[in-house]
């Protein structure tokens, strides 16, 4: 629709990536069968909506899982003397079995128990079931199922915690997990090319595997991927934390998407039910306005809805010939469209109230000068407010950590009287929030440049002595200062405000932020594969930190291939991002698929701060 | 050609025949007198051991390991006891039985490489005799002592002993015996005169051999077949008996009219074979008895000893090797005189083409009009595998090829792989390398164990050229053969670590698959740590790197090599190992220059051990992570008391952090906690843990104002805060007169209007029009237009000159109740323009 003038119309095709399901299905069943006879399955919470994507209840029965049961990290009741076991490898998770194991025993009763880790096993979960005494009672088994395809463009390794377990807590066991499902890619969709990155963790993923693909077979194969783009969420931090006004991410905002599935509740149905619906390209009328701007959605749907009727209204005037064929063919179709126009239309209308209220225009208006950089203190007193009157813990949060990734850091002052109002408002146990926030440089205190440069060099050269480069440092953060601003003007993020930018005809990838700021992350995509490599973005690196790497790979076939490209975000991306990406495919015409941890928004991005799960 | 078949002996329907292997390069001037004699199968290495029979004490005798063809690989003085047995493993490892019951092992060049013993009483009883046996189990050795009890050991590199039961009536030794495998039972078979005995782990029992015609009254030998299935019993009265070992059925029986018992008996039979047969030795007679009444004989010029193998037998003699064997079938075929069968008929063929002559025309017609052309070519493929002699070979291949060339559609795989074989073959059969093994046997070994046998003897660069020739993929191949290579290079003790190190890394460079790490790991296994940890620097997989850095205690180093595989399971595989290995503070120490695996270990214990966390935090004093550890903790904490002191401990540790921010909160919190304990008890309003924002909320919305005051003065709550929370709790509970006395208090640090929005939001105009006049001009027009005062909002605006104020007014404006509102407006709008 509004796209039309710039598209080019020779994008490659993508590459098909329900063989990622198959493959998955298959070696489930595979170990389902290893424990032959009727058992009882428990499912870790957050692997039930994976799991339902890939195999659904009848398969299951059909390999003789008898019932069905979440973790709930509570005693079980089972009759079943067979458990097979379905878990993240967590050490939570892990103790739990071992406490129904133990229990079992002392109760004197006999079962078999399987575990099975998805998408690997870690030492430490053996180390635990050793130390509670119950390594000989399981078997253990590993799910290697890496990659979920959300939609077309779209793959998660539906893994949250990444985010938290390695920016944070400097925990890097997750890294080779990324690089698993990256060799995984490479086996059934590369050669790959060429393959670009920046930031610790990619560099890690990359080296993993690089690793794995030596050890491994080699291949010669059709590519049907030419390149990979790594990116560390921690590269950009202010992006996720933006609010979202393109269509998909602000249902995820509000609704939150899981999985690809999004619950809508009684408002938007207009009937006393909620309704479960899958937003993904088979829905017609979603992906027509997935990403857009939320301005334009309510008339592309009303134009959407006169269409709809019009057609309803080629009945008038038919004889019973082409009634029949109307019948038969158009208005299946039709009624399809319209139960799924009338759930947007809700969809929209609920959000639009939520939007249009004033505290929402506000805060955009706020966010908005941060990103520019104008007008600061009323934007510290607008926080101030939001604090005091208690609006929202997280949506507070999250306009400080801007305040503060904007700015490279708050003023002492101001640093200590904002902490301040915001405990009173919500407790002290956020001085732990706190404490994170500051470990991952996303809530600071502004140091005097002249310690914070000294700083850098120092622990730079550290991490360089001991490591090769090649690790994550659990002092990174100490180095960490956004640069936000200076790289904003260097690669012009934030558009000349003095024009008129009109969303309906987006000019650039602005527009998923209302023409206000074009996402860090997706630039620097789009400048590395016009330059084909880190080639004159030199200042650019070294404001981020480094990290960046161009890689050559093994093919170099020219074909459509060559303009697939691949992003891998580590720790999770948002919609408004891959909304930005889907534009830029279309203006250069590149194909992005999106790899990602997780899908992220900035509500899930700080309840990952919150120590409330401890 | 017709010479091929000068050596063929026939014996029933089958021939035989006598090849020569080697004229030995040795040289043994008293042949085998007084020697203990072993060979290994598969064309293996032969040992002696000299003058066993020790004439003096002070003569020690002398052990000589040779290979097949009698080149010296090793030869050293016999120190230890005196030797009853000599046998070869399955790998080429040489097992010598002593009398005290020590089996002693020693590798191809004489390297002693471990021992064990056959049982305690045998050191008492003494071992009359033993044999080596192989099994599916690998090596095993019988023994029987001189108490007449057998000791079985199924599998010397898995031992376990079996000590059988007794033999009714058995004094001394046997007369003899055997061992065989049957059912996946290692059995014993002994004959004590004329009686046959089975002795199993438990039992004893009486066997007879079926059909047996001829009188006996004494069994002098006895040979068990290479695959255990046939057993042949030579008697008294010189009759040999043939039949299956498990006693059930009778082969054949033979008279050999000899009546001294042999020195040898061993079956000469090849797979598949219809002909039963077996080799049997004297002084100066060999004899070959099969199915037929008739024997082959032969005169021995010297005293020899016979090895059985797969397909037939060879004699080891003083200054020959040879190789006695049936004729295989289509070698048979194709030499046997006047035979007319196709492969025949082909090699004649070729031969009148090689000739020239219109012969070979007439012979390939011949068998193109049999439609067994491809059925020759075959033939002679198949009997060129079979020759020994290079020449018989080519021009068996030869005439396959021509004959390959008027066949269409033959595949030539068979022909290929022949020609392979056969390279590899004669290269091992080379007397220096002195492998003498047959087509059959090599099959039946394959190329993995003959690589493995030739990498033992330490013939590296024949094997990368056999890995190399056959394009055996690397990993099991050349990298394989370097390995081992690079394993024998790191014992070579006159070489410095330095030299070794960098001529290993030349020659192995990238090959594929070769692990330092192994090759480290036996450098360090000779002593070598130091060269174990240059070897280890090669290594490209810092993964690979970790374990053996840990076998050498190089705890330090294997860490930082996980940290840099980036795997982190490795990372607490070593983690776990030194948190075993050091004491408590050297761990800490340890995991505090190592970031990484600190933040695991850290991981590990918020989950599973509490209490080391507050000590890896306490070691590091890393008081900033304490405190929010007691902060975290307190929340665990249900009663007030302790959680209160988990708090204090907290703004200790945070004082001690320099941050007194944190300190200041969280003894505000502990003040707040008290106050609200104490509120509890007095009012039951259940505050505890409340933020001081709720808990004022709460107080508010309970009327205790007074309360709340307090904790507004007490905790410095910004004015701001306190007006709106107050401002929004009373006008919740429509408390308007309290609003006007709230309003009334001071100036409002927060302006008045969201008092007139708050009372908007709760529909009573009434109460907001009375805050519009004190709300700033700034806002005096957004006052009105909340309360719905069109007019007085325009005036507002026209008094303030504002343009946005008025179209936002004009913007609420109904163009028909308001007419009069938007013509003032407008006339505003359009004089301040003007000016």
């Amino acid at each position: 629709m509004a796209h039309s003038h710039s598209i080019r119309r020779d994008c490659p095709e993508l590459p098909d990536f329900s063989l990622l399901k198959r493959l998955a299905r298959d070696q489930l069943i595979y170990l389902l069968e290893q424990l032959p006879g009727k058992k009882d399955l428990f499912i870790d919470a957050d692997l039930m909506s994976p799991l339902d994507r890939i195999a659904n209840v009848t398969t299951l029965k059909q390999h003789e899982v008898d019932k069905l049961y979440k973790v709930e990290h509570k005693p079980i009741v089972s009759s079943s003397d067979q458990l097979c076991f379905l878990i993240r490898p967590r050490i939570r998770t892990v103790k739990w079995i071992c406490d129904v194991v133990n229990a079992d025993k002392s109760a004197g009763r006999s079962r078999r128990y399987k575990i099975i880790f998805s998408p690997q096993k870690f030492y430490a979960c053996d180390a635990v079931l050793e130390e509670q005494g119950i390594y000989g009672d399981v078997t253990t088994d590993e799910w290697a199922f890496y990659l979920l395809p959300l939609d077309d463009d779209i793959i998660s390794l539906e893994l949250p915690e990444f985010f938290r377990d390695n920016f944070l807590e400097g925990d890097q066991r997750w890294v080779r997990t990324a690089g698993s499902a990256l060799h995984l890619l490479h086996t059934l969709y590369g050669p790959f090319s060429r393959v670009y990155g920046i930031g610790r963790c990619s560099k890690m993923a990359y080296e993993s595997w690089r690793e794995q693909v030596e050890e491994g077979e080699k291949k010669a194969c059709q590519a049907e991927i030419g390149k990979v783009f790594l990116i560390d969420r921690d590269v950009d931090l202010v992006t996720p934390l933006c609010s979202q006004v393109v269509y998909e991410g602000l249902v995820d905002d509000i609704f939150r998407i899981k999985c690809g599935c999004v619950e809508f509740g009684p408002d938007v149905t207009s009937s006393d039910k909620s309704l479960k619906v899958m937003l993904n390209s088979q829905d017609k009328v979603f992906n027509e306005i997935r990403n857009e701007h939320f301005s334009n959605v309510f008339g592309f749907l009303s134009q959407k809805a006169k269409n709809l009727q019009s057609a309803y209204d080629k009945r008038r005037g038919m004889d019973i010939q082409q009634m029949k064929t109307f019948v038969s063919e158009e208005l299946k179709g039709l009624k399809q469209e319209h139960r799924l126009l009338s759930l947007h239309i809700g969809a929209s209308e609920s959000m639009m109230k939520k939007k249009t209220k004033q505290d929402f225009q506000e805060m955009l208006k706020t966010e908005h000068s941060l990103l520019e950089g104008f007008e600061i203190r009323e934007c510290i007193n607008a926080i101030e407010e939001h604090i005091n009157r208690q609006v929202s813990n997280v949506e507070s949060l999250r306009l400080l950590c801007l305040l503060s990734l904007t700015e490279n850091g708050l003023l002492p002052k101001d640093y200590r009287s904002l902490k301040a109002q915001y405990l009173q408002s919500y407790g002290v146990e956020h001085l732990l929030t706190f404490a994170n926030l500051k470990q991952l440089g996303m809530l600071v205190e502004q140091q005097p440049g002249e310690t914070l440069t000294v700083m850098d060099s120092k622990v730079g050269k550290l991490v360089n002595e001991r490591t090769g480069g090649k690790l994550n440092d659990a002092f990174s953060s100490l180095a960490k200062k956004s640069n936000f601003r200076a790289l904003s003007r260097r690669l012009n993020l934030v558009p000349k405000s003095d024009e008129e930018y009109d969303l309906r005809v987006p000019r650039d990838m602005a527009y998923i932020f209302s023409g206000a700021y074009i996402p860090l992350s997706c630039k620097l995509i789009e400048q590395v594969l016009e330059r084909d490599g880190w080639t004159g973005l030199e200042e650019v690196t070294r404001m981020l930190n480094g990290n960046e790497f161009a890689v050559t790979g093994s093919n170099g076939a020219k074909n459509d291939s060559q303009r697939i490209i691949l992003v891998m975000f580590l720790g999770g991306c948002t919609f408004s991002e891959i909304s930005a990406l889907r534009f830029l495919g279309r203006e250069k015409g590149y194909k992005f698929i999106v790899v990602t941890t997780a899908i992220t928004n900035s509500a899930r991005l700080l309840d990952a701060m919150l120590d409330h799960h401890m | 050609m017709a010479f091929i078949t000068a050596n063929w002996n026939p014996l029933g329907e089958a021939f035989y025949r006598k090849i020569e292997l080697y004229d030995m390069s040795w040289t043994l001037r008293e042949g085998f007198r007084d020697c203990l004699v072993a060979a290994a199968p598969y064309g293996g290495p032969i040992a002696l051991l000299k003058e066993c029979q020790r004439r003096s004490p002070s003569a020690r005798p002398q052990l000589e390991i040779y290979s097949a063809s009698g080149v010296t690989m090793a030869s050293f003085q016999w120190k230890s006891g005196p030797v009853r047995h000599l046998g070869w493993t399955v790998c080429d490892d040489l097992l010598c039985v002593q009398e005290d019951g020590t089996v002693l092992i020693y590798d191809l060049f004489g390297t002693f490489k471990r021992h064990f013993s056959m049982g305690q009483e045998v050191v008492q009883t003494q071992v009359s005799e033993a044999k080596v046996f192989h099994s599916p189990y690998g090596t095993g050795v019988a023994i029987v002592t001189g108490s007449s009890r057998f000791t079985l050991a199924t599998n010397i590199d898995d031992l376990k002993l079996r000590r059988l039961p007794e033999v009714p009536g058995l004094q001394g030794a046997p007369s003899c015996w055997a061992v065989l495998t049957q059912d996946r039972q290692t059995k014993v078979l002994l004959a004590n005169g004329p009686d046959l005995y089975i002795l199993d782990n438990t039992s004893c029992t009486a066997v007879s051999l079926p059909g047996i015609s001829c009188p006996f009254s004494n069994i002098v030998c006895m040979a068990v077949s290479f695959s255990y299935k046939y057993l042949s019993v030579f008697t008294d009265s010189g009759h040999v008996w043939m039949g299956s070992a498990n006693l059930k059925d009778k082969l054949c029986e033979v008279d050999t009219k000899v009546r001294t018992p042999p020195k040898q008996m061993v079956w000469c039979r090849r797979p598949k074979s219809q002909q039963a047969s077996v080799v049997v030795m004297w002084d100066k007679l060999l004899l070959v008895a099969g199915d037929c009444n008739d024997t082959i004989q032969y005169t021995l010029d010297e005293e020899c000893v016979c090895v059985g193998e797969l397909d037939g037998v060879r004699l080891v003699g003083p200054s020959r090797h040879e190789f006695l064997q049936e004729v295989p079938l289509v070698c048979e075929e194709i030499f046997k005189i006047a035979s007319m069968a196709p492969g025949a008929l082909l090699l004649e063929a070729h031969k009148e083409y090689e000739k020239s002559s219109q012969k070979a025309d007439e012979y390939l017609r011949e068998i193109k009009e049999q439609c067994v052309l491809g059925e020759a070519v075959r033939q002679c493929v198949e009997a060129a595998g079979h020759e020994h002699d290079t020449h018989t070979q080519k021009s068996l291949l030869k005439a396959a090829s021509f004959g390959k060339c008027f066949l269409t559609n033959f595949s030539p795989e068979s022909f290929v792989s022949v020609c392979q074989d056969l390279r590899v073959l004669n290269a091992v059969r080379e007397y220096t390398v002195g492998i003498p093994l047959t087509h059959t046997q090599y099959k039946q070994m394959t190329v993995q164990v003959l690589i493995d046998r030739l990498v033992y003897r330490k013939l590296y660069p024949l094997a990368i050229e056999i890995c190399r020739y056959l394009k055996t993929p690397e990993y099991q191949g050349v990298s394989r053969v370097l390995k081992h290579w690079a394993c024998c290079k790191v014992q070579q003790k006159d070489e410095s670590d330095d030299v070794i190190a960098r001529s290993v890394s030349v020659k192995l460079g990238e090959t594929a698959g070769v692990s330092y790490s192994d090759i480290a790991s036996r450098a360090y296994e000779c002593g070598r740590t130091e060269l174990a940890i240059k070897l280890l620097d090669y290594e490209p997989r810092s993964g690979e790197q970790v374990p053996l850095l840990l076998k050498m205690k190089r705890s330090q180093l294997a860490l930082s090599k996980a940290i840099e595989s980036g795997d982190t399971d490795l990372v607490y595989t070593v983690v776990t190992y030194l948190k075993n290995e050091m004491n408590r503070g050297d761990f800490f120490m340890t995991l505090r220059n190592q970031p990484v695996a600190l933040s695991l270990y850290r991981q590990f214990c918020r989950l599973q051990e509490q209490d080391t966390l507050k000590d890896l935090f306490n070691q590091d004093d890393d008081h900033q992570e304490l405190a929010n550890y007691y902060v975290r903790a307190s929340y665990k904490e249900k009663r007030l008391e302790a959680r209160l002191s988990q708090l204090q401990s907290a703004v200790d540790e945070y004082n001690k952090a320099k941050n007194e921010f944190a300190a200041k909160a969280t003894e505000e919190e502990m003040r707040l906690l008290r106050f609200q304990k104490k509120l509890d008890d007095e009012k039951g309003e259940g505050l505890l843990s409340l933020s001081l924002q709720a808990t004022m909320e709460a107080l508010l919305t309970a009327g205790l104002h007074k309360q709340a005051e307090q904790l507004y003065r007490d905790f410095r709550v910004p004015d701001k805060r306190y007006w709106w929370l107050k401002l929004k709790s009373v006008a919740d509970k429509e408390d308007w007169e309290e609003l006007e006395k709230f309003a009334k208090s001071k100036k409002s640090p927060i302006g008045y209007l969201p008092f007139v929005e708050v009372c908007v939001k709760k529909h009573n105009k009434y109460e907001a029009r009375k805050y519009v006049s004190k709300v700033s001009p700034e806002q005096r027009v957004k006052a009105h237009l909340a309360v719905g005062d069109v007019e007085a909002a325009a005036e507002a605006a026209i008094e303030r000159r504002s343009e946005v104020e008025m179209n936002s007014v004009l913007s609420v404006c109904s163009p028909v109740t308001d007419r009069v509102v938007v013509d003032k407006l407008n006339r505003a709008k359009a004089a301040a323009t003007k000016k």
